[in-house]
């Protein structure tokens, strides 16, 4: 009787998890399907390339263009540049703090850099517009300081923290016998780390990179304060340009429900979704691939 | 077939050597000379500080944090341990073979020619070569010849264990530390090295730490007992396993402790 009871009550908790975790899993395939149902219909106006590679984006012109090939290179290039701030100072931050840095440096901070991670998006976008433009503008003889290399500074204060923390923990999970096989042989700390902590640490790296930049590409209110917001294919880097959340974020309002303009931003929403898809299959793919297997059999 | 030439040439010297991880002693007041050309085992049960002495003679245990060291380790008549020392010239004359097998996740070829690299060999040919040669020294060339370009950790410990000798090899050190070398071995690629280590000391110093007393008979020319951090006797290989002169060391010999 009392044993059946028990059974009775681990089949009722069973059950229990099994409805939360699949009432969570189909909420999130439902707005993956809505995403698609109300993205597709613009494919029967335009075509999927006129809609990939069309250069003008008139949403509410007559007749009105739907090319969003300008918002895709504004998002691109922002990530681009922003990568090209985030990932060097991200990972060599990571090498000082985990190979050179004392202990007690260290552990003061790797917590204020992990901190930075959690400052809202609002805030930076915020310092974005104040500080950051207005210098911009005043040094560089520009004029506007909203503009790609504003945003691409503030996307990679974005990345930093999160590219420079799962760095960090790979290059400090990498053994120490390593590093004494190779300082033992007479290379210098500085060849040691270039040689093989980093090596390999490589796959913890490459996944910090990815999500880091994921985080950057699809970062919407930043964009959408600090980049200037004109959907034209950038000749310069500062340029404004509109990338493709900030475009969202800012045109949802005004676009007619279930219209031309609403479905448009859908195909957007699709565009981005398969960018961070894809973006977090390569993040999976590298920190397995260089998984190290079959260790010494001692 | 043993201490055919024995010069008595002090290449290591280490006079009252105390070693502290932290607050803990691992060490008490060790004083030993090394010759040139000569092959000296440590032996003693584990934990008794045998790596940890080792590693002191190439400044390894620097990169731990909390040790200390006091007392004096000399090589060629200078302290190692004095400030001006240049530790990464010091590393590059005295190699090392570490207690567990610790290759690169790189090929097996590179592996080997890690060393050269850094010490700034930059010649293909002679790079190729030297890797060919202390691979073959290591009694692994035939089990890798034909797989050079593959990945190192795809080896068994074994040959990892011989892959780290050849890496030592590789760059000609003066001096060779060996941290157990034969552990994971079978007993022909432990003959092989034993013959290794037996042409090696026509021109190296070579201090070997193990676990076996056949080896150390065989190998040694002089053999060191350590024990709970102290050394308690040291001299001719012969004369330690014939007639030791503590009671302690023989019983470890004998097999009776440790
Ligand atoms: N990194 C370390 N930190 C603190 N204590 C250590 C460290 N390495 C070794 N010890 C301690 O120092 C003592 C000597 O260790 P050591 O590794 O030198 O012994 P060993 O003679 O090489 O033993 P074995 O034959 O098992 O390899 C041991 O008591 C050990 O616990
Ligand atoms: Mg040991």
């Amino acid at each position: 009787m009392i044993h059946s009871f028990t059974k009775f009550k681990e089949k009722l908790m069973n059950y229990f998890f099994l409805l939360v975790a699949t009432t969570s899993i189909s909420i999130l395939a439902m707005i993956t399907l809505f995403l698609f149902k109300e993205g597709l219909p613009i494919f029967e106006k335009v075509g999927i390339k006129a809609f990939i590679f069309g250069n003008y984006w008139y949403p509410t012109a007559d007749p009105a263009h739907f090319g969003i090939f300008p918002l895709i290179i504004g998002s691109v290039s922002v990530t681009l540049i922003s990568a090209l701030i985030s990932i060097p100072l991200g990972v060599m931050t990571a090498i000082y703090l985990s190979e050179i840095a004392s202990s007690r440096l260290r552990e003061i901070v790797k917590p204020v850099v992990e901190l930075l991670a959690s400052l809202p998006s609002v805030v930076i976008g915020f310092f974005g517009m104040v500080i950051v433009a207005p210098f911009l503008q005043d040094h560089f003889n520009i004029a506007t300081g909203l503009n790609m290399f504003n945003a691409a500074i503030m996307l990679a204060f974005m990345s930093i923290p999160t590219i420079c923390t799962i760095s960090e923990d790979a290059l400090y999970s990498v053994p120490a016998s390593l590093k004494e096989a190779s300082l033992a042989l007479g290379a210098t700390s500085f060849e040691t780390i270039v040689k093989v902590t980093l090596p390999a640490a490589l796959s913890g790296i490459s996944t910090a990179i990815i999500l880091g930049l994921s985080r950057a590409i699809g970062e919407t209110m930043v964009v959408l304060m600090v980049a200037g917001g004109a959907a034209m294919v950038p000749g310069s880097i500062f340029d404004p340009v509109r990338p493709l959340p900030g475009s969202i974020a800012a045109e949802m309002a005004e676009a007619p429900y279930r219209g031309d303009h609403y479905y448009a931003l859908f195909a957007i929403g699709i565009v981005l979704f398969i960018f961070t898809f894809c973006f977090n299959i390569i993040a999976d793919y590298l920190s397995n691939k260089y998984r190290q297997t079959g260790d010494a059999t001692l | 077939m043993k201490a055919s030439h024995m010069t008595q040439t002090p290449k290591i010297t280490a006079h009252n050597l105390n070693f502290y991880y932290g607050k803990v002693k691992a060490l008490d007041s060790i004083s030993i000379d090394f010759n040139l050309n000569q092959v000296t085992a440590l032996i003693g049960p584990s934990g008794c500080g045998k790596s940890t002495f080792l590693r002191c003679l190439n400044r390894m245990n620097d990169l731990i944090t909390g040790i200390r060291v006091e007392g004096e380790i000399k090589i060629d008549d200078q302290d190692i341990y004095a400030p001006a020392v240049d530790v990464v010239n010091l590393r590059r004359r005295i190699g090392m073979v570490f207690q567990k097998p610790n290759p690169f996740p790189k090929t097996i070829f590179e592996n080997v020619a890690y060393g050269l690299k850094v010490n700034g060999v930059t010649d293909k040919n002679l790079i190729a070569e030297r890797v060919e040669k202390s691979i073959r020294q290591a009694a692994l060339w035939e089990e890798v010849k034909e797989r050079l370009h593959d990945s190192a950790l795809g080896l068994s410990g074994g040959q990892q264990q011989r892959l780290c000798i050849a890496r030592a090899l590789a760059v000609e050190p003066e001096v060779l530390l060996m941290d157990e070398p034969c552990s994971a071995l079978d007993p022909i690629a432990t003959q092989k090295i034993e013959e290794l280590i037996h042409t090696l000391k026509e021109t190296y110093t070579i201090i070997i730490v193990t676990h076996n007393m056949q080896q150390a008979a065989r190998t040694s020319d002089v053999t060191a007992f350590f024990y709970m951090g102290k050394l308690i006797e040291a001299g001719e290989t012969d004369t330690i396993f014939t007639k030791p002169a503590k009671r302690r060391t023989e019983e470890y010999i004998t097999g009776r402790f440790g």
